[in-house]
């Protein structure tokens, strides 16, 4: 069985920075994310990122809300951020 | 004589036997989830079912172990295009939990330990079509695959089998869970190929 998922949990924001880049066009070492649930706010490179196949997951290194999903779509890069108050680029 | 579902009790999985469009045969178990693999403590487990009356059941680890449970062989089918042939669990069917639940909504949102969300009709989880597993491939369900219980509804794609699960929460509408919010499908039949919304 492959076990995966430990070595994808300590990944950083800079692991999305392509997907966000893209979408966003921001820079994850220079953007700034505030956390709805703890107001934590902080540069993107710093969050924490569960890197699954369905999706990526980032979350706040704070308090460990989900902060924004990237999911690959056939259609394309589908970023939700329903955890981020804002995303400063 | 355990449950089998798609019929193949013992024999080993044909190999050329068809699989929903899209998907690849693997030997392997990949891991799939939305975040860390959170530390379930079986000595403060609880499974609870949350009707809309308010009407709260719940089981503690060892009354939920005493409930009679099923063997199950079955396919799981992954959106991420992998599909596992002839996976044997062993678990407490939703048919036996659901007994004594009174309710009139259509609609279930699984609830796991950690976060994760999943929504489903509440009629793919009834009927021997569904089940709360504790064990996998005669072992005990190993955290990294959603231990100590998660549920198994192998005829959907395997997002919806949620981790670690705690909670099915009763709703009227069929609201969406964690990846169903994300832009994946509402249901997911594998057979239909319903990976996204
Ligand atoms: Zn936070
Ligand atoms: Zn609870």
């Amino acid at each position: 069985m492959s076990d995966d998922a430990q070595r994808t949990d300590r990944l950083d924001g800079n692991a999305v920075a392509g997907a966000l880049g893209a979408a966003y066009g921001i820079d994850v070492t220079l953007a700034v994310v505030r956390c709805v649930s703890c107001g934590h706010t902080d540069v993107v490179a710093r969050t924490r990122v569960h890197l699954s196949p369905m999706g990526a997951v980032v979350r706040c290194a704070a308090c460990d809300a989900v902060l924004v999903v990237v999911v690959e779509r056939p259609d394309g890069t589908l970023v939700s951020s329903p955890g981020a108050s804002w995303v400063r680029g | 004589m355990g449950v089998v579902t798609r019929g193949f009790g013992g024999r080993r999985p044909d190999p050329d036997r068809e699989l929903p469009p899209g998907q690849f045969l693997t030997q392997d178990f990949p891991v799939l989830s939305a975040g860390p693999t959170p530390n379930v403590d079986e000595a403060h487990w609880q499974l609870e079912i949350h009707a809309e009356t308010g009407e709260v059941h719940r089981w503690s680890w060892e009354q939920f172990l005493a409930l009679p449970a099923q063997d199950v062989t079955t396919d799981i089918h992954c959106v991420t295009h992998w599909t596992k042939l002839g996976t044997t669990w062993r678990g407490v069917s939703l048919d036996t939990l659901f007994e004594d639940v009174e309710t009139s909504a259509d609609f279930v949102m699984a609830h796991s330990y950690g976060g994760y969300t999943t929504n489903l009709p509440l009629q793919d989880l009834l009927d021997g079509q569904a089940w709360v597993a504790f064990e996998f491939e005669g072992e005990p369900l190993d955290p990294v695959h959603g231990g100590p219980a998660r549920l198994l509804v192998p005829h959907l794609y395997f997002w919806k089998s949620a981790k670690w699960l705690h909670g099915l929460v009763m709703q009227d509408d069929d609201e969406p869970g964690f990846w169903e919010r994300n832009g994946y499908h509402l249901y997911g039949d594998p057979w239909l190929e319903q990976r996204y919304s």
